[in-house]
């Protein structure tokens, strides 16, 4: 009797053990559209810590990989990595790279906010939300996209970041 | 047999266990008080507070300084230059993860140093803002 229940204890708290598991991977797959389910840690800790973790769908493979070629200089900033880290991010952008017709050209400097579909997009934003303390620049996508951290940048989820004014309000709705 | 109160504790106890094993094997291989013990002892010098306040707030020739993306007030969250992107506050008083890991601390002292001063730093300037870091309160 004894033993029976010992067992059934384990197994029960196995079975929460892995339930809780499917829960956390349930959690990071349904990121939306962008994001690849399972990025590289290394990606989250090294490229996440500084920006926002770009899918790697809004560039094209040359694009990361010229970029990855050159991370001590990396717009304006010195990202450099080991090696090994270079190619196991390196490797997984460029399977995930853009391969969409829009995302199929390198834009100017491999810059994502450069690509002529990103400046189509936000053609409408006054150029003085760009520049909001709030804001910081374009790259800053989570300052409106409120789902960009999961990938998802559709138009029902923004928000005005902080220091908007009227006019500038106008021109986000449009 | 036992109760069930009995075994929803063990159960509790395994998970607690298990997190803590994961939790540990992240990081946390040293702490800011043996980082700034190493760097005074490759300085041959103990490291002082107020240089490496000076260190952290100025900016040496370049656009930025550590303040830049730091803050002024390193025991509150900073703000990258350029992302925008928030940064946990770097004085472990207000962070119990900051200068936690060997790795990390070489690799962004190794970075961001030339960033700000355009060469990596000496042993002795980060010998001082560790000094300054671990001295602040919030």
């Amino acid at each position: 009797m004894n033993r029976t229940w010992t067992t059934a204890r384990w197994a029960l708290a196995s079975l929460a053990l892995i339930a809780g598991s499917f829960f956390f991977v349930d959690a990071y797959a349904d990121g939306g559209r962008l994001m690849p389910a399972n990025p590289p840690a290394a990606y989250m800790q090294e490229c996440a810590s500084c920006h926002l973790a770009y899918p790697p769908g809004l560039l094209p493979a040359r694009s990361w990989q010229r970029l990855m070629g050159g991370l001590d200089k990396h717009y304006g900033s010195d990202a450099s990595l080991d090696a090994v880290t270079v190619q196991q991010i390196s490797g997984w952008l460029q399977a995930h790279a853009g391969t969409y017709k829009r995302v199929n050209e390198e834009p100017p400097q491999d810059r994502i906010t450069r690509s002529a579909w990103f400046e189509r997009k936000h053609r409408k934003v006054d150029p003085a939300v760009w520049k909001l303390a709030s804001v910081k620049g374009a790259a800053n996508c989570a300052a409106c996209h409120t789902g960009a951290d999961r990938g998802v940048f559709d138009d029902d989820n923004l928000k005005y970041p902080a220091g908007m004014d009227a006019r500038m309000r106008r021109s986000f709705n449009d | 047999m036992r109760s069930k109160p009995a075994w929803l504790a063990e159960s509790a106890c395994l998970v607690l266990v298990l997190m803590l094993i994961q939790g540990a094997a992240r990081a946390a291989d040293t702490s800011p008080a043996q980082q700034l013990e190493r760097f005074s002892a490759q300085a041959a010098k103990p490291g002082q507070a107020e240089r490496g306040r000076v260190v952290f707030t100025s900016r040496q020739g370049g656009e930025w300084s550590c303040a830049s993306c730091h803050g002024n007030l390193p025991t509150q969250p900073g703000k990258h230059a350029s992302t925008g992107k928030s940064i946990a506050p770097m004085a472990p008083a207000a962070n119990s993860n900051a200068f936690t890991d060997t790795a990390k601390v070489d690799k962004w002292f190794r970075r961001n140093c030339k960033d700000v001063l355009q060469r990596e730093c000496s042993a002795g300037e980060k010998a001082d803002v560790l000094a300054y870091l671990i001295g602040l309160r919030p």
